[in-house]
């Protein structure tokens, strides 16, 4: 194992947890944080929130379109809002509230897309966001973030409540690891963080991803490969700067999300490049363009080689 | 089939919604011990559907908006023979179409559903295809009452009666709990049979656990000719098992292995004291 990746076990938690947690703390000082949920405060483990800010919970039942549409009219008059909901249902149903009434109209709602990617596991495509990065990049006034670890996400959490502008922030359910032992890194959107460093390959992830891809930078030291590895927790904006930097230096370029191959940040990452007339040995890890294998997140993680030895294998081909 | 044997299937089929979910370690039971009463009634009195007329375009459509109970579907759609019941060893497993939700890949249903909101509005268009082609069959569809929030719901209610969808039956599965707690803390949508009455439909109550008020009550449809016809099904979250029946927690709880033995025997115990007479 590479000395400069260690990685503490113990008191991680769910990004969820980190979520419910650093929201109940900033809710505590400022009456104008709001949460909105429907029928998803369980779910966003947002239960002891209402319990003990009844006033600052808002809930509207099953109904994902009035959810963004109410938070939208609460933003407008001044209220810290966090929209929670899963994110298929935030991003797909309620896309045209996020569209009109939160960024067109510079309603600055946290959106807050919980079980995100494939989180779900065997509840299938209905419950799968695969697409929420790819429509949003679409959509002009958002910014769109995926943590990776506990750091982040509380760091996240903490930025969007002070933000003037829209922001979506998804997440999963299941406990993460920190990406560091020691960390003194700054958070700051739109600022890609680097976790460990290597000259031959620029490994770019984003949210639960990370992780599996800083194993595979550790499986690929001992095979005298070195990586570098870069949490881009922000898909939007992009840190081009921190992308032509690596992309210059490191003889290859692998993205991996937990998103559709269509759309995401790889494809983000493709475009700059490309238009930079930047050329590198390119390489997209995420969920291909077919009905998505059925399974928990970690079987469907596993069919499509976003893992230690799947990220690791195209790192090899591409240098070859 | 006989309320006797109808009273028998439903013991067979919780008693088969427990164990999937048990094996696999995943489902929405509560929700599924709601609504299998009403399951059983469409699928073994009422509706014009099996394997053997699934293809035809006269059968009837059964689509199953609270696409989270699942297990009462496949359960069902075993027993009718649309597939062999041991396939639901696989429920929730790698590369299984037995997933969590209902999905076209399995054979016997219609539509695939999960995200709540979207069954009303398909079941428009299905019911609509049916009078333009003069069709005779019906089309059955099953709402959650915490699902009626959704606003695609009232957009297609407007729509089934602005073209007299009489075609059309809606059961709502009224048990009155979703996943947070009631459906009245939660998002009051009371009262349900005034606001569809007011839509243009045609409104009937049944408890939702007694076969001889809902055999009845698919009987008669269309209740008003000309009117979409909506079913409020008074159930309860869990029937059947003593310590799920209107607990909020059971929505997608899997019982321990100690809890499933109680369960299948408070089922065995049920199924030795059926009344004779009905
Ligand atoms: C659009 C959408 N939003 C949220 C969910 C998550 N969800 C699944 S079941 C459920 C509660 C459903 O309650 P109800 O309709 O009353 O179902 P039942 O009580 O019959 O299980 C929720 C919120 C979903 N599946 N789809
Ligand atoms: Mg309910």
């Amino acid at each position: 194992m590479g000395t400069d990746i260690v990685i503490e076990q113990g008191k991680a938690k769910t990004n969820l947890d980190v979520f419910s947690a650093t929201l109940q703390d900033l809710a505590e000082h400022d009456r104008d944080i709001l949460v909105v949920t429907s029928d998803s405060r369980g779910s966003g483990k947002l239960a002891p929130f209402g319990q003990k800010y009844p006033s600052q919970h808002i809930e509207v039942g099953i109904a994902e379109q009035n959810l963004v549409g109410v938070a939208a009219g609460l933003a407008s008059c001044g209220k810290k809002v966090f929209a929670v909901s899963p994110a298929c249902f935030l991003t797909a149903r309620a896309l045209e509230q996020i569209k009109n009434d939160v960024a067109y109209s510079d309603n600055p709602v946290n959106l807050i897309g919980i079980s995100a990617g494939v989180s779900y596991g065997a509840l299938g495509s209905t419950h799968h966001s695969l697409h929420d990065f790819a429509v949003l990049r679409a959509i002009n006034n958002i910014i769109i973030v995926a943590p990776a670890d506990n750091f982040e996400t509380g760091q996240a959490i903490k930025l969007a409540a002070k933000t003037d502008l829209p922001v979506y922030l998804r997440f999963g359910k299941k406990v993460m690891l920190p990406l560091k032992e020691i960390n003194n890194d700054e958070f700051v959107f739109g600022k890609g963080r680097i976790i460990t460093d290597g000259k031959d390959v620029a490994i770019i992830a984003t949210g639960e991803t990370v992780y599996p891809s800083l194993e595979a930078a550790r499986k690929l030291k001992d095979q005298g490969v070195n990586a570098t590895v870069v949490s881009m927790h922000t898909i939007k904006p992009l840190d081009t700067s921190l992308l032509a930097e690596l992309a210059a230096t490191c003889k290859a370029v692998v993205t991996v999300e937990e998103h559709s191959v269509n759309g995401g940040l790889g494809e983000a990452c493709a475009s700059y490049l490309l238009q930079h007339g930047i050329s590198k040995p390119f390489k997209i890890i995420g969920i291909p363009d077919e009905y998505t294998v059925t399974g928990s997140q970690q079987d469907i993680f596993n069919h499509y080689g976003i893992n230690e030895k799947g990220i690791a294998a195209v790192v090899l081909e591409l240098l070859k | 089939m006989t309320e006797k044997e109808l009273t028998k299937k439903s013991i067979e089929y919780r008693k088969n919604i427990l164990k999937y979910i048990f094996y696999a370690n995943a489902g929405h039971t509560g929700g599924s011990l709601s609504c299998i009463d009403i399951l059983n009634v469409l699928y073994n009195h009422t509706m014009n559907v099996g394997p053997e007329n699934f293809s035809s375009p006269d059968r009837d459509r059964y689509i199953q908006s609270k696409g989270h109970s699942v297990e009462a579907l496949f359960v069902v759609l075993a027993d009718k023979g649309f597939f062999p019941e041991a396939d639901l060893n696989t429920l929730c497993k790698y590369k299984s179409h037995y997933i969590g939700h209902p999905t076209r890949k399995v054979k016997g249903v219609e539509q695939n559903t999960g995200a709540l909101g979207h069954g009303l509005p398909i079941s428009v268009g299905t019911a609509l295809a049916g009078k333009l082609d003069n069709k005779k069959y019906r089309v059955f569809t099953l709402l959650g009452d915490g699902e009626l929030p959704e606003g695609s719901n009232w957009e297609a209610a407007l729509t089934a009666a602005h073209y007299k969808l009489d075609n059309l039956c809606v059961v709502i599965d009224h048990n009155k709990l979703q996943i947070t707690g009631t459906t009245e803390e939660v998002c009051n949508t009371n009262p349900i049979d005034a606001k569809f009455e007011s839509f243009g439909w045609a409104v009937k109550h049944v408890d939702g656990h007694n076969f001889h008020e809902l055999k009845d009550a698919f009987d008669s449809i269309p209740f008003v000719a000309g009117k979409p016809n909506l079913l409020i099904a008074h159930t309860v979250k869990g029937k059947g098992i003593s310590y799920m029946e209107n607990v909020t927690k059971w929505h997608h709880g899997v019982p321990s292995e100690k809890q499933y033995e109680e369960a299948v025997a408070e089922l065995d115990n049920a199924m030795i004291t059926i009344p004779d007479d009905f």
